[in-house]
């Protein structure tokens, strides 16, 4: 652990995210080894599943991780955060519903387009909070407090029926598991949308763009990247995550609630960037980082439950370890950790000189 | 001079043409102001206003105005609106029981009749006119019977609450936990709440949190539809079996069609009634009271209470969900 503080060039941003999953499954150990066990059970419908605290932290941890890589993404380019990616993912659930609604029957072809549609209206709903940020240069959360504010509304009118049941084996296949597969799909979900993102970024220079942009739009514009399109671009991507997101929480569930669909959901996000050591200011960024981040507060809860602390009272234990994750990863704690480690470093030879005189 | 006089011709026919919308509006309707609470609640909330949307018209001689506020604090800030809007009738689902006393007194006062549906409030019988309910005692009662009556070993409950401090949560809550209380091999395993709600995802949650902590139970009572399949989806990811076959017996209430049909099917045990349809009552209560007559069939609480029934796996038929089934 040292030693990575030491090399600080690669792994300096991951510090504090590996240490506190590795505290929290230190600390699992301890409390009760069995935690980590994982066995194969056969539910109601017939399917084998793997059931176990570790399978429920990486299911449930799902559209958080998704939605947190998006955040990181609009966050390094723009300075600033999107808060209004609870409320649109309320209406991408609901644009969703509604289409598969309109089509009568949910087979394989009518979810795929109710995939595609869904992506795009909650594209377009990005694109206005990107348009505000990026062309009128609102500060991202007062640009996307509009949407915040007033998104699961714009839900309930979409699909004014309150809450609208899905009964389909198609449904509880993507929110659940595929029969023959006993791991959670939510799982694979996350996997495709982080192999996308690292595609994109492996095959163009968004990245090193998306960064330049939030360390200096205008040395960047000088250099001929456009910050406006760059911005457009991560609010884009952030409007793919969400939909994403959004039809998880629906099949999860097989029903909409445009009220409690993601709710509380843009916090987490934000947290979870912030934990996985990126700059909330803008500029560099590692997406593993905030997924690491969105599995650590996954773990939080998990352990939580399994200490008996009722759904109710989590958050506030959540609390008080979050603030002890962020505190540590501050720039001021971490500028005086360095320098102990450098004194301690310098004076470390001659100390164990010392000892081996006497 | 001329524009003053144009100005004050425009006054005056401003005026003229309010008195004559107003006049026109108060013709022979009756004014009605109906509090809710909000659709997106449960299935029974969205029966229960597409029926007083169907019952409360223009056609049926009402002038009304709806309102659905998820909270008492809303929900009394509506009332008072209706108290100065001077409607004639006010007619209310109480998100908590209690607090309503002084809102009650100030429409009594300004002559205003109040009706309670679905939902009872906690105050002297001669402060509403009517109120349409169901027993949801009763209802708890009936669902406590139920589970007596199949006579198991032991009974180890997980007990998901919906919105706490009304009628609904009270009344199917404290029959449970008077029998945990009283016998030995009752045991409330863990017990969880929606808070403020009847949310399936925070009973979904409370089930995970359950099981994580490896808790086992094998009864689900839970207080409504949603919840208790918020519960089931549950089970389902964490490979627990439920229904008649299963090693979980699941509970619900409200008898929403898709509920009805999953104990149909097997996969739940119980579900409970609680009929959502006051409308059709107080609308004929009213045009009693308007025609100068008396209501008559109340009780010593001024109740007209709904008759409920409980469904079970092993008995129900097509025609009960077909019947009873909401939606």
């Amino acid at each position: 652990m040292k030693k990575k503080n030491s090399s600080s060039s690669g792994l300096g941003q991951l510090l504090i995210p590996l240490v506190a999953l590795g505290i929290l499954i230190v600390f699992n150990l301890f409390r009760d080894i069995s935690f980590f066990s994982i066995t194969m059970r056969v539910n109601n419908s017939g399917n084998s599943v793997l059931a176990g605290n570790l399978i429920s932290v990486i299911d449930s941890a799902s559209e958080l991780a998704i939605i947190a890589m998006g955040m990181t993404l609009v966050t390094a380019a723009c300075g600033g955060q999107d808060i209004s990616v609870g409320a649109v993912g309320a209406i991408s659930g609901a644009v969703f519903v509604k289409v598969l609604q309109g089509m009568g029957s949910i087979t394989v072809s009518s979810v795929i387009i109710g995939l595609v549609l869904c992506c795009l209206a909650t594209i377009v709903f990005k694109l206005f909070n990107g348009t505000l940020v990026a062309v009128f240069r609102i500060q991202p959360m007062i640009a996307t407090l509009i949407l915040y504010s007033c998104g699961r509304s714009i839900a309930y009118w979409i699909n004014g029926d309150a809450t609208p049941q899905l009964n389909s084996p198609i449904i509880s296949s993507i929110g659940m598991t595929i029969p023959g597969i006993p791991i959670p799909t939510p799982i694979f979900a996350v996997l495709l949308v982080g192999l996308l993102l690292f595609l994109v970024f492996r095959f163009t220079s968004l990245s090193l763009y998306t960064q330049s942009v939030g360390i200096n739009a205008n040395a960047a514009r000088l250099n001929g990247i456009n910050p406006t399109y760059i911005k457009l671009v991560s609010f884009i991507l952030l409007g793919v995550c969400v939909s994403v997101a959004s039809i998880i929480g629906v099949c999860r569930l097989g029903q909409l609630n445009h009220k409690t669909l993601l709710v509380d959901i843009e916090m987490d996000a934000i947290l979870a960037v912030a934990i996985g050591g990126n700059n909330l200011g803008g500029g560099r960024f590692k997406l593993i980082g905030s997924i690491l981040g969105a599995y650590i507060i996954q773990m939080l809860t998990t352990t939580l439950y399994a200490m008996n602390v009722a759904p109710v009272n989590v958050k506030a234990y959540k609390a008080i370890v979050i603030i002890i994750i962020v505190v540590a990863g501050s720039p001021v704690v971490k500028s005086k950790l360095t320098a102990l480690w450098n004194r301690i470093r310098s004076g470390g030879p001659q100390n164990a000189q010392k000892e081996g005189v006497s | 001079m001329n524009r003053k006089l144009i100005a004050l011709l425009l006054v005056l026919v401003m005026v003229f043409a309010f008195t004559a919308v107003n006049a026109f509006a108060d013709d022979d309707l009756i004014k009605v102001g109906i509090i809710n609470l909000d659709p997106s609640e449960s299935g029974y909330r969205q029966a229960n206003v597409k029926d007083l949307n169907d019952t409360f018209t223009k056609d049926n001689g009402y002038d009304a105005t709806f309102v659905t506020a998820p909270t008492a604090d809303k929900q009394l800030e509506a009332a008072r609106a209706f108290i100065t809007d001077e409607v004639e009738y006010i007619l209310v689902s109480a998100a908590e029981t209690t607090g309503w006393d002084e809102v009650l007194e100030e429409a009594q006062e300004a002559g205003i009749k109040v009706f309670l549906f679905d939902r009872m409030i906690d105050c002297d019988p001669s402060l509403y006119t009517a109120a349409v309910v169901s027993d949801m005692r009763l209802e708890g009662e009936t669902a406590v019977a139920w589970l007596e009556s199949l006579g198991l070993e032991e009974y180890n409950i997980l007990h998901i609450q919906g919105q706490l401090g009304s009628a609904a949560q009270i009344g199917r809550s404290d029959p449970l936990t008077e029998k945990c209380e009283a016998a030995d091999n009752w045991n409330i395993v863990r017990e969880g709440t929606g808070g403020d709600s009847w949310d399936p995802n925070e009973a979904r949650k409370i089930a995970e949190a359950a099981i994580d902590a490896g808790e086992s139970f094998n009864i689900v009572y839970a207080e409504n539809d949603g919840m208790a399949d918020g519960v089931v989806q549950a089970l389902d990811a964490k490979g627990i079996t439920h229904g008649i076959d299963g090693d979980v017996i699941i509970m619900g209430f409200d008898c929403n069609k898709w509920a009805l049909e999953k104990v149909f099917s097997g996969e739940w045990n119980y579900d409970g009634q609680c009929s959502p349809f006051q409308a059709g009552v107080i609308d004929e209560m009213i045009k009693t009271l308007e025609a100068g007559g008396e209501i008559e069939g109340l009780n010593e609480l001024n109740q007209i209470i709904s008759v409920e029934k409980g469904f079970d796996a092993m008995t129900i038929c097509r025609q009960d969900i077909l019947t009873y089934g909401l939606g």
